[in-house]
């Protein structure tokens, strides 16, 4: 390319045009596949999975609880503190809905049973990494949970639960 | 204009003007029918009689062929009573199979066929690598096959989401779920195909765009260029057998006309082939489950068969090394054959030689001891994340048994290097016949062995999955 920044007798009428020919050939191919590709963007509609649920007051949910909210593909938990989790109910390592067992205090995925416990961590795999979390947010007693933005995380910690 | 000679009727003059006369009776005649025929001039006039062996080609390519046209008339047809949204695609195929005529059928023949094909493509593949058919010059040949084999698995899996029912919505979670391992992009590249977050009407819209449409045309398409190169390669490989190879002794050869000498075959194994078939359709029903619920995974969560074996090796490695690295290490290794295995001597026989028979007998021999035995002691013994906790999953649940079982595999190729002198292109047949046959033996484990919670089970001993 050095050819065509530095200024060059050699460069001929005939070197010039087939180059204009390639880079705007080139341009319009990837506006082509740029085109094509926003084109094909997720089209999501304003619905009930994606935007921030109320999920009824702190006292529906009694301490160590793990309650399903089907509409909003997540689990709260309410751990023995008192403090509450969003956990999404999609596994991390395929994306299968993981059911909570109540007999064994596991979430255990029925696609390649990875087990984890009521915060999420993983106790078995081949799951790589805890369930993702939803923002939770405590509004005058009320639960919200935020199912637009699921958190990715490596660990449990304390700083993810939330107390009303 | 002679009055002896009645004049035709117009009937005569259009039946004339549509089929011959008289079908020709000698060999000019015959070579000649051939070159003008726009259907029939895909063959050669004159083909080498060793090619007409059944026992070389198997009839394999063809086959696909045909099983793609049926794939195409059943499957146009199938639109008719199909509507790509959820949960309306299942309503439709309940629809299909009480209400519509011959719709069951239409459907079981569709589904079928699909599954045919990619057993009948796998053995095209591998007639055409134990017969060394893809060495110089038909190596970009082997490529268009190679596409057009990830294309029909492409096709089934999309085609496979769109019935909408349990088995269809979990097979798609789980598969699209490998597609997020991908570094960097997957987790783009996951919700484009998805058209969001999760399976949902817009990943059936997607799916069957691809389905219907994308991906038929690209294959009919490669099929053209594939049946053209092979004229253009000189036709088949030809078949040799072990003593003409080993004394270098040109085999004799006799070419025969087309017609009658192909054509009639192909009629005949097309004919038996859709007898086949059809009786198949009629007998057995494609699957069909409960219509699908994104809050209830089935217990156990399958991927369609032709990917269990994949499926399998998620349950020993981390995603990443088990969905991503090591198939498409495969991939490539299949795309690369015919640059590194350019030896033209022994093209046509099967199995490369004496010695070549001898030793795809012993990898799938311990191929089929070594894989399960993998597969327990991995099951039950082996426990990388537990006795490596701090470690990220990729290392202790993904490269060291990556590692473990790389090993062996070396020592064995080193071993038949110096016990047997193994040349290159024998070597290359040991390792394909052990990984192909250890994939196989995955692939039944996964189908069959595999219940409730992925655990381990005897087929006659499986417990009721719940769905």
């Amino acid at each position: 390319m050095s050819e065509v920044n530095t200024p060059n007798q050699n460069l001929t009428r005939r070197d010039f045009l087939k180059l204009t020919w390639a880079v705007f050939g080139g341009l319009a191919l990837l506006e082509t596949t740029g085109i094509f590709l926003a084109y094909l963007q997720p089209r999501l509609a304003d619905g009930e999975f994606g935007s921030i649920l109320n999920v009824g007051t702190v006292d529906k949910f009694p301490p160590n609880s793990v309650t399903h909210i089907t509409n909003g593909r997540f689990y709260i938990v309410r751990l023995g503190d008192g403090g509450f989790l969003a956990i999404y109910h999609r596994c991390t390592h395929l994306g299968c809905t993981v059911p909570w067992d109540e007999t064994q205090q596991k979430f255990i995925c029925p696609c390649h049973s990875s087990e984890f416990d009521r915060q999420g961590t993983v106790k078995n795999p081949p799951a790589p990494r805890p369930l993702d979390l939803f923002p939770v947010s405590i509004v005058d007693g009320n639960v919200m949970v935020n199912t637009g933005a699921p958190i990715q995380r490596q660990t449990y910690e304390t700083a993810q639960v939330v107390y009303p | 204009m002679n009055d002896d000679i009645p004049e035709p009727s117009i009937l005569d003059r259009m039946r004339n003007r549509l089929t011959p006369d008289e079908l020709p009776t000698d060999d000019r005649g015959r070579m000649r029918m051939v070159v003008d025929s726009l259907v029939l001039h895909l063959h050669p006039t004159k083909i080498p009689d060793r090619t007409l062996r059944w026992t070389y080609t198997w009839g394999l390519g063809g086959l696909a062929a045909v099983l793609m046209t049926i794939l195409a008339f059943t499957g146009v047809i199938l639109l008719n009573n199909y509507t790509p949204s959820a949960p309306q695609a299942y309503l439709d195929i309940l629809k299909l199979n009480d209400n519509v005529w011959f719709g069951e059928l239409i459907r079981n023949l569709h589904h079928w066929s699909a599954n045919l094909l990619i057993i009948i493509a796998v053995l095209h593949l591998i007639r055409v690598f134990v017969t060394g058919a893809y060495r110089p010059p038909r190596e970009l040949n082997w490529l268009l096959g190679v596409a057009m084999l990830l294309l029909v698995l492409g096709a089934n899996f999309t085609g496979y989401l769109l019935p909408w029912d349990q088995l269809a919505y979990w097979a798609i979670t789980v598969g699209t779920g490998i597609i997020s391992y991908i570094p960097l992009i997957g987790n783009w590249l996951t919700r484009l195909i998805l058209g969001g977050p999760e399976v949902s009407g817009n990943t059936l819209l997607n799916f069957y765009s691809m389905h219907i449409a994308i991906i038929p045309l690209i294959i009919f398409g490669l099929m053209s260029y594939h049946f053209w190169r092979v004229r253009k390669d000189g036709g088949l490989s030809i078949p040799k057998s072990l003593e003409e190879s080993e004394t270098g002794v040109e085999p004799k050869m006799e070419r025969l006309t087309t017609i009658p000498n192909l054509v009639q075959k192909e009629l005949l194994y097309t004919l038996v082939w859709i007898a086949v078939i059809l009786v198949f359709a009629m007998l057995v029903q494609a699957p069909l489950e409960g219509i699908a619920n994104p809050d209830i995974s089935p217990n156990p969560a399958k991927a369609p068969w032709y990917f269990m074996g994949l499926q399998e090796m998620l349950l020993h490695f981390h995603p990443l090394v088990g969905a991503i690295i090591l198939p498409g290490l495969a991939i490539t290794g299949i795309i690369l054959l015919p640059f590194l295995d350019i030896n033209p001597k022994n093209v046509g026989v099967y199995f490369r030689s004496r010695r070549g028979r001898a030793l795809v007998l012993l990898a799938a021999g311990l191929s089929l001891i070594a894989t399960p035995a993998w597969v327990l002691m991995d099951e039950y013994l082996l426990n990388w994340n537990g006795w490596l906790p701090t470690w990220p999953s990729l290392i202790s649940n993904g490269l060291i048994p990556l590692a473990v079982i790389s090993l062996p595999l070396i020592l064995l190729d080193d071993w038949v290097r110096k016990s047997f002198h193994a040349d290159t292109e024998e070597r290359v047949l040991f390792i394909a016949s052990f990984l192909f046959t250890a994939f196989v033996v995955l692939t039944i484990i996964g189908i069959f062995f595999r219940g409730p919670g992925m655990a381990l089970y005897l087929p006659w001993n499986m417990p009721a999955s719940s769905h």
